[in-house]
This record gives structure tokens, C-alpha cells and sequence, in this order.
């Protein structure tokens, strides 16, 4: 409903690439990552690609690249399960909203046990995962349910910050070039009070919360 | 009071300030935050010099000029912004902001200067530089053939310093604080003891110039006596080793105006004396950093007398007092100490400023803190640059060097350059599709170039024909460089200067070039489109219809991005053919000033599609918005011209907006650090780092006087926003702003 890239949402168009094109174009900027760079897979959905994310993510870990996927954690399949357990360095999950109904409200989807089910796998898989959680004011914002937020994850030991993403009106433009309607329209950014509140008690669970 | 600590060496033995640096420096690792704020002396000082700065701006850009007296060494008494707030004293004349005139570089531009001011020169001095004296610029106009007047006034050869200074040698001006002048006016009489016959042309002019050398010595005595400082003895202390310096800086810049008046590299031999003193508690780092904050506002007061017109190649009135601070000694130890800090502080301090134009000698192997507090200075201020020193250093063999002017190598104290402008590529290229006559006037420039009058521009044709331009070009930009640097020395010698350098110095001739990109784009549209020329009755190109999509540079395309740095290689390659005034060697730029506005006017439309008139990309950036595929797509581009063909330096000038480089501070530090280590790991050679939101630039142009501190690095230098005239103003924001990496 809210997202700031909803050009990349459609799955039909975009350009298809090789794989070896796109190991190519990584490797041409690879100097520049420094310690912490890496490729990130972002979308939209990247992992609606999962089966073609495999071989890519092998090639990147065969060049030595820190890998990354940035998901919402809706598809768990056997591609997925074997980017979580092998090929992603790096897992960044965008938690949507703590209850069913909200999660259906806000993304028109009931995938919030899927998501729930995925950071388990990746918190089995012992590898490195950070969670992202959008803070729309009087939406997701709510006490109870950033305290449910901490609560679920609060003994996971793969997590290792959580990033706060305030939610900003950048995008509406693009959806209206899209000839979409934003039904977000009427929410307003965060002030700084709330900012702060969302981060105390998020400071309570979780190792690192940063805003974004 | 005396402290000497110093460990000796060669040194103590022989006049070698690198050998010294390399015994005595403390080399720092630690982070920004021993930094302190400026002293109250320091924040009245700058008060006085923010309303004198408001005043000149007011007054048209010129404050006060005098019209009396010749400006040397000393010719001036001693001037004070506010006696009793300076700890490091001395100004060009006797008053804050006073411009003076210079007038051996040319009498008529002095003249003109003073014309547009209102004013003119005292009638002696008309009358003795019209009868009796003669200057650089008629010594080259005395020299010139047909030829080299026929390149020069079609905007061929442009910029070339014929009727001006040249600039861009650096003194070793450490040396006055470490030796004292006395032990320096003994070393070159012993030098020149030692030369002697048979007395042919070279020997004869070699004696006359460290002659010449000596006595601009005892000048700079006669200056430090004006402001009661004991210059003939070495420096004692850190506050003398500040003042020291100073002083020999202000000499060079009282006795010439040449573009680019550069300081070298005197942080790191300055931290030495703060050390000891910090060290015996003499001094605190409020008084440490009061020197420097002082220091550097005197090089921010730096003016020199210029006529408008030069205001179209060197926009916004820039000295290039070019400080070039960090980098590594070939031993693998940092040349970072405390100093180098402070010297960046200023930009806090004091706010940000074009001047002194500071230079970041960037190895990824330099101290993490020190690059993280360059990135955060760089994404604060857009006052600094950053050169590659790990490549110049490999490929110019020496750990002690200073930038001249913009982004040339010149180790100090042992080298000089001779600047020389450059030629216009992109005009050489129509030379090449036109029969080897001018496209704006028809006139042949080169014979033996066949005229094409094919439908679609063939691209083997083209290459050879551009083959023939650049030869002849070559040859004629050669000649003017000679002629000029023949009479620089001759009527205009650097005296004051050259006595702060070894005699006899190594010399590299700087010649350079302006168009790169338009050339590559220009080539690749001919190679994988289809280009047709439009032509007039003459015959002369107008326009060029391009059917077709070509690759073009700055997109990290290897078809055209090859074009690009094989046309420098090329014209560089037929430089080096050409025998060269004072056997320099033979090196080139790919750097434009801002002239490359001033260039685009001159050129009429180029194969690329660019239409006539339009200002060229400065240096050897893309073309305005035809990088379009990223930042790193478009440093990738650049950094494939090899810096052995292009040794005085290639240029890049960069912009991005602060969000592309991360949403929070320690971001965008982070990820600017390593956009520089990844692009010098590709072994280019320098870049000009601008953080800035195109639409406070479009702010600025209409409410100027809230911005009077507003600085932006445009190619090889910055400058005051708000000094630039409207058209470099646009110019400025059209240039692409990444928005992503």
C-alpha cells in the first residue's frame, strides 16, 4: 500500500539478463565496496526470482561478494530455503505488521505466519539477519504492537539490529504516475516524539535499533 | 624558549626539508576529536575579514587598488588586518584586500585592469613601460609567427599564458623556516661558485638567474625586517615555523600573479615544531590551532590585480593557493599527523572556502580516521579534493610533493612545470571532417587534409584525418609553449621562488587538453551510428544528423570509453615528439578550469550531436547528463584514461546529492571513504567531490548574499558560488548531480 518503488512491483516487463551479464556488471563495481559492500536483492519481491537467485548467488559467493536479499519473507520454497541456509550472507526482512488483520490491511495479503515461519528458518540457519519494520503513525506504530514485535523475536540470536523505516510520502508521486491509487494518502510522517518513543521500546529487545 | 629536538640526517648536511620531515614527523592515527575551536583573536580577525570580503564583493570584486608602486618582494610597508589580534602577521600590500600591480607580465593588462576599475596607473610608470621597459607579454608578441596568432585567435590554442604570469611553480617555502635565510643565501653562492664555462647560452642564463635568486634572498630579509621578524635565522619555534613559511609564501606573491600560486605540502613540516612545543608545554592546542586558523586566513586574503576577461578561463577569482595534505612516505608510514586536521578544521573554524585549495593526498592505506574525517569534511564543506598518491607516487618516484594549480604533480624544492594551458580537441576533431579549415571562419589551419564530402562520416577517414589535425596542432601549441616560456623567464623570472628551489632544477612542460569528451562521443556516434554531416555553401560543417544509438563516455562502455583514452594517448604521443625550451619533459592534462565554457562557445557543432556554442564537460568528465548510468559507471569511464599518457593530470569533477550516499551521517561517510578507495584502486588519478542539492545551488543564484560562504568545486579548484557570473552559474547546474551509486 505504501511502497516507494511500486515501479517495481509489476512481474511482467523488466529486462532479462544472464547471469554471467550480471556477475559482470557486479564485478565492474566491485572495488568499491570496501569492507562492508556487497550486492543486495531488492525488488519489489526478489525472491519471486528465487529459483534464478540461486546460481546467481553462487557465482557472487564463488567471486567472493557479500550477498544480501531483501524480502518481505512471503515465499518460503526449497530455492528460498537454499538461499537462506547457503548463498545469502545477509537476510533483511521487512516485518509488515504483528497481526494477521493488520498485515492483510496494510499489504492485501495473510502472509504474516509465512514471514514469521521464514525468520525462523533463517534463525536455524544461524546466519546473519536484520529485521525492518516501517512505522506509519496510528498503523504500526502502536505500543502493543512493537511490544508483540519484540516479544516474537526478542531470543533470536541471528538478529542483529533492527532498522526503522519512518514512513515518508516520497513515493506518492510515482503512484500516481502509475495511474494507482495511494490509499495511504491520509497517513502522516512520524514527528520526532513518536520516532523516539518506537525506538525505546524496540531498545528493550532488540541488540541495535536504528532508524533509518 | 629554544627547543631543538630534532633527530639529524641529510639534512643537517645538505638543504633537504623531505629528509627532515622523514627524521622528525609523528605520524597520527587518532581520530577528529582533539580538534578545537577558533580563539577569540582568531574570530575577531575573521570579523574584519568577512566585512572587508562583503565590501569587495560590493565593490564590484576589487576592494581597493594601488596604482603607485610596482609590487615586489618589498616593496610594500608592513600592512596588519588588526595588529592585536594576529599571531601570524604580513599582506600582500599595506592594507587587507589591496590589489597591486605586477606589471612585468604586462604592462596593458595591468592597464586594462585598472581601466575597468575606475583608475590608472601612475604616469610614470605608463611612461616608462611604454618606452623604456619591456614585459613577458611583448617579448611572446615579438616572437610570435602568423601561425601561432592564426591558433590562438580561433580558438585553437586557448588560455595560453602570454599575457599573464604562468604560475604553477612551487617554492620550497619550508625552507625558510628550517634553515633561516642566511644558510640559504650561502648555499647558492656556493652553487654559484660552481658554475662556470665554457660560458654557452644555458651556463651564461643559469648564472644570471641565481644571481638573480640571491637577491630576491635579501628581499625577503628586507620583507621579515618590515614586520620585525628575524628571517635570516631558522625558525625556533611552532608560532616561527608558521610565520616563517608565510613569509616565503608572501614573497612569491607579492613579486608575481601567476593563475595557480601553490604552497606545496607544509602541514606535515609544520606539525613538527607543534609537536615540540605541545610536547614541552609551550604551547596549548587552542594556540596550535590559532596558528593554523591564522595561517589559512591569510591565504584566504591572497588577491591579485586581473582583468575581466581572465574571468572567463579562471572563474570566481581563484589564486590556487593549492595545499596538498596526508599521503604516505615511501617507507609505508603515513604522512598524516595532528596538523593535517587542523588544517582541515579551518573549514570549521573559519567556514568553508575555495582557498587555500586543499588537496587530499588519498592511499587506501592511510589511517581509517583520517579518511573517515576528509569524507566528513568533503560532505560538510564541497572545499576539498582528492588526489591518487599511491599512483602518482609509483609513477613520479618522489614521497614529497606539492599540486600545482589544480591537480599536478611537483615534487618540492627539486622540480618546476611550465604551464601551458591547452589546446581545444574537439576543434582539433572538426579540423579532421572540414578539410583542415576552421568550422567557424573556414581558414585553413592545416594543409593535406582532404576534404570528405561523403553523405555519412566514415569513421577510418575520420580517425586519419584527426590523425594529420593532432600532428599539427601539436606542433604549433609546442612552438607558442616555447616562445612563452623562453620569455617568462626572460622578463618575468621567478626569482623569489626559484631561490626557495634547488638550482637547476628537473622541468616538465604542462600542456593539456580541453574537449575530451566531446571527442569520444563524437567518435563513437561516427564508429557505431551513422552521422551525416549538414554543410554550408562553403562547405563547413553546421550541424551533424545522427541516425542510430551510440554508446557514450561516462557509462562505463569499454567501445567508447577505448575512444576516449586513445585520443589521449594519441595528441600526447605527438607532444612528446617536439623538442621543448630548457629540455622539460614533455607532459599533459586532461583539465579545463572553467574554461571549458569559454571553449564551447568557440566550437561549432561536433559529431556528438552537441549543438554550437555549448559548453564543453569540464576536464575529463562525461558530458552533462549523458552519464546515466550511475555514479560508479560514470568514475569507472574516467578512470580508464591512463595516467601514463596524461602525467600533469586528468581531472574529474563529481556531484552527488547527499541522499545517494546514505540516509544518515556515518553512511554517507562510509560510503564516500570507499567510493574514493575503489575509484584510485582503478588507478585514476584525482577527484573533485561535491555534496550538494542542485536546488540550494538555485537558490543561491537568486538570493546571493545568503550564501556568501557558499563554495562548490568546479575542475581542479573550488570557488565561491556566488562570484561566478550567471552563464557559469548555469553551467554549474547543469552538470549531472548522481542521485544514484
Amino acid at each position: 500500500m505504501y511502497c516507494h518503488n511500486p515501479d517495481t512491483i509489476d512481474t511482467v516487463g523488466g529486462k532479462p539478463y544472464e547471469i554471467e551479464e550480471l556477475v559482470d556488471m557486479v564485478l565492474k563495481v566491485k572495488p568499491y565496496f570496501g569492507k562492508k559492500g556487497g550486492v543486495t536483492v531488492s525488488g519489489g519481491e526478489p525472491l519471486l526470482q528465487s529459483k534464478a537467485l540461486v546460481p546467481f548467488f553462487k557465482r557472487l559467493k564463488e567471486e567472493g561478494i557479500h550477498t544480501n536479499i531483501d524480502t518481505n519473507g512471503r515465499i518460503l520454497n526449497s530455492f528460498t530455503k537454499s538461499l537462506l541456509d547457503d548463498y545469502a550472507d545477509l537476510v533483511m526482512l521487512d516485518i509488515k505488521h504483528m497481526t494477521e488483520a493488520g498485515y492483510e490491511a496494510l499489504t492485501g495479503q495473510r502472509n504474516m505466519k509465512t514471514a514469521l515461519t521464514f525468520a525462523k528458518h533463517r534463525e536455524d540457519s544461524e546466519k546473519a539477519m536484520w529485521l525492518r519494520y516501517v512505522l506509519i503513525p496510528g498503523i504500526t506504530n502502536k505500543p502493543e504492537l512493537l511490544h508483540a514485535l519484540g516479544e516474537h523475536f526478542k531470543d533470536y540470536k541471528t538478529i542483529e539490529k533492527i532498522e526503522l523505516q519512518p514512513y515518508h510520502k516520497l513515493g506518492i508521486h510515482k503512484w500516481e504516475a502509475l495511474g494507482w491509487d495511494y490509499e495511504l494518502k491520509d497517513a502522516r510522517e512520524n514527528t520526532k516524539e513518536e520516532l523516539d518513543a518506537a525506538v525505546e521500546i524496540l531498545k528493550g529487545y532488540f541488540k541495535e535499533v536504528k532508524v533509518n | 624558549m629554544e627547543v631543538k629536538q630534532f633527530k639529524n640526517g641529510i639534512w643537517t648536511k645538505e638543504i633537504n626539508v623531505r629528509d627532515f620531515v622523514f627524521q622528525n614527523i609523528t605520524p597520527y592515527h587518532g581520530t577528529y576529536q582533539f580538534l578545537v575551536g577558533p580563539s577569540e583573536k582568531t574570530k575577531n580577525l575573521w570579523e574584519v575579514c568577512k566585512v572587508a570580503t562583503k565590501e569587495e564583493r560590493q565593490r564590484n570584486g576589487v576592494r581597493a587598488v594601488d596604482t603607485e608602486t610596482i609590487s615586489t618582494v618589498s616593496a610594500f610597508e608592513a600592512g596588519y588586518i588588526d595588529k592585536k589580534n594576529e599571531v601570524i602577521v604580513g599582506l600582500q600590500t599595506d592594507e587587507l584586500l589591496k590589489r597591486a600591480m605586477k606589471p612585468f607580465g604586462g604592462f596593458k593588462v595591468v592597464q586594462k585592469a585598472l581601466q575597468e576599475q575606475g583608475v590608472k596607473p601612475n604616469d610614470n610608470l605608463t611612461e616608462l613601460f611604454s618606452k623604456y621597459v619591456k614585459t613577458h607579454n611583448d617579448g611572446v608578441f615579438d616572437a610570435y609567427n602568423a601561425e601561432i596568432r592564426k591558433f590562438r585567435s580561433l580558438g585553437f590554442l586557448t588560455g595560453l599564458p602570454d599575457n599573464y604570469a604562468r604560475g604553477r611553480i612551487i617554492g620550497d617555502y619550508r625552507r625558510v623556516a628550517l634553515y633561516g635565510i642566511n644558510a640559504l643565501i650561502e648555499a647558492k653562492k656556493k652553487d654559484l661558485e660552481n658554475i662556470n664555462g665554457p660560458m654557452t647560452e644555458s651556463v651564461i642564463r643559469l648564472r644570471e638567474e641565481v644571481s638573480s635568486q640571491i637577491k630576491a634572498l635579501n628581499e625577503i630579509l628586507e620583507l621579515g625586517a618590515k614586520y620585525d621578524l628575524e628571517l635570516g635565522r631558522p625558525a625556533e619555534n611552532a608560532q616561527e615555523a608558521v610565520q616563517w613559511t608565510y613569509m616565503a609564501y608572501l614573497a612569491a606573491v607579492k613579486e608575481q600573479d601567476g593563475a595557480a600560486m601553490s604552497l606545496g605540502n607544509t602541514s606535515t613540516f609544520l606539525d613538527i615544531y607543534i609537536e615540540n612545543d605541545l610536547k614541552a608545554g609551550i604551547i596549548t592546542e587552542e594556540e596550535a590551532q590559532e596558528y593554523i586558523d591564522q595561517f589559512v586566513m591569510k591565504l584566504r586574503m591572497v588577491r591579485h590585480l586581473r582583468m575581466s576577461a581572465y574571468d572567463e578561463i579562471f572563474a570566481g577569482d581563484p589564486t590556487w593557493v593549492t595545499e596538498a595534505i596526508g599521503g604516505m612516505f615511501e617507507d609505508g608510514r603515513t604522512k598524516v599527523t595532528k596538523t593535517s586536521f587542523r588544517f582541515l578544521n579551518t573549514l570549521y573554524n573559519l567556514g568553508p572556502s575555495p582557498e587555500p585549495n586543499m588537496t587530499i593526498l588519498w592511499s587506501q592505506e592511510l589511517p581509517q580516521n583520517f579518511k573517515d574525517y576528509c569524507a566528513k569534511v568533503a560532505i560538510d564543506t564541497s572545499s576539498i579534493q582528492f588526489e591518487n598518491d599511491n599512483l602518482m607516487r609509483a609513477e613520479r618516484g618522489s614521497d614529497d610533493y606539492g599540486i600545482a594549480c589544480c591537480v599536478s604533480y611537483q615534487s618540492l624544492g627539486k622540480s618546476i612545470q611550465f604551464f601551458g594551458a591547452r589546446t581545444n580537441l574537439a576543434k582539433t576533431l572538426l579540423l579532421a571532417v572540414n578539410g583542415g579549415r576552421c568550422e567557424n571562419t573556414g581558414k585553413v589551419m592545416v594543409e593535406g587534409i582532404e576534404a570528405c564530402d561523403c553523405e555519412y562520416l566514415d569513421f577510418d577517414k575520420v580517425m586519419a584525418n584527426f590523425k594529420i589535425a593532432m600532428k599539427e596542432v601539436a606542433r604549433v601549441y609546442n612552438d607558442s609553449m616555447n616562445i612563452i616560456h623562453y620569455m617568462h623567464d626572460k622578463y618575468y623570472y621567478e626569482k623569489a621562488q626559484m631561490a626557495l628551489i634547488d638550482t637547476n632544477p628537473s622541468i616538465n612542460i604542462a600542456y593539456g587538453i580541453a574537449g575530451l569528451s566531446i571527442v569520444a562521443d563524437s567518435l563513437s556516434a561516427i564508429k557505431y551510428a551513422k552521422v551525416k554531416p549538414v554543410r554550408n555553401e562553403e562547405g563547413l560543417t553546421v550541424d551533424f544528423k545522427i541516425e542510430g544509438e551510440f554508446p557514450k563516455y561516462g557509462n562505463d562502455d569499454d567501445r567508447v570509453d577505448t575512444l576516449a583514452a586513445n585520443a589521449v594517448a594519441d595528441f600526447n604521443n605527438e607532444l612528446k615528439q617536439l623538442p621543448v625550451y630548457k629540455n622539460a619533459e614533455p607532459t599533459m592534462s586532461v583539465l579545463t578550469i572553467t574554461s571549458n565554457v569559454s571553449y564551447g562557445k568557440k566550437t561549432g557543432a561536433t559529431p556528438d550531436g552537441r549543438a554550437s556554442g555549448v559548453p564543453f564537460a569540464p576536464g575529463a568528465n562525461p558530458m552533462h547528463g549523458r552519464d546515466c548510468n550511475g555514479a560508479i559507471a560514470s568514475l569507472n569511464s574516467v578512470s580508464k584514461i591512463d595516467y601514463k599518457d596524461s602525467l600533469d593530470g586528468i581531472s574529474n569533477t563529481f556531484s552527488m546529492v547527499p541522499k545517494s550516499l546514505g540516509s544518515n551521517e556515518d553512511d554517507r561517510i562510509d560510503n564516500l571513504a570507499t567510493i574514493i578507495d575503489g575509484y584510485f584502486s582503478r588507478n585514476a588519478q584525482h577527484l573533485n567531490v561535491n555534496v550538494l542539492d542542485r536546488e540550494m545551488l538555485m537558490d543561491a543564484m537568486e538570493h546571493p548574499e545568503e550564501y556568501p560562504q557558499l563554495t562548490i568545486r568546479v575542475s581542479g579548484y573550488a570557488v565561491n558560488f556566488v562570484r561566478l557570473t550567471r552563464e557559469q552559474q548555469l553551467e554549474v547546474i547543469t552538470r549531472s548531480f548522481h542521485e544514484s551509486m
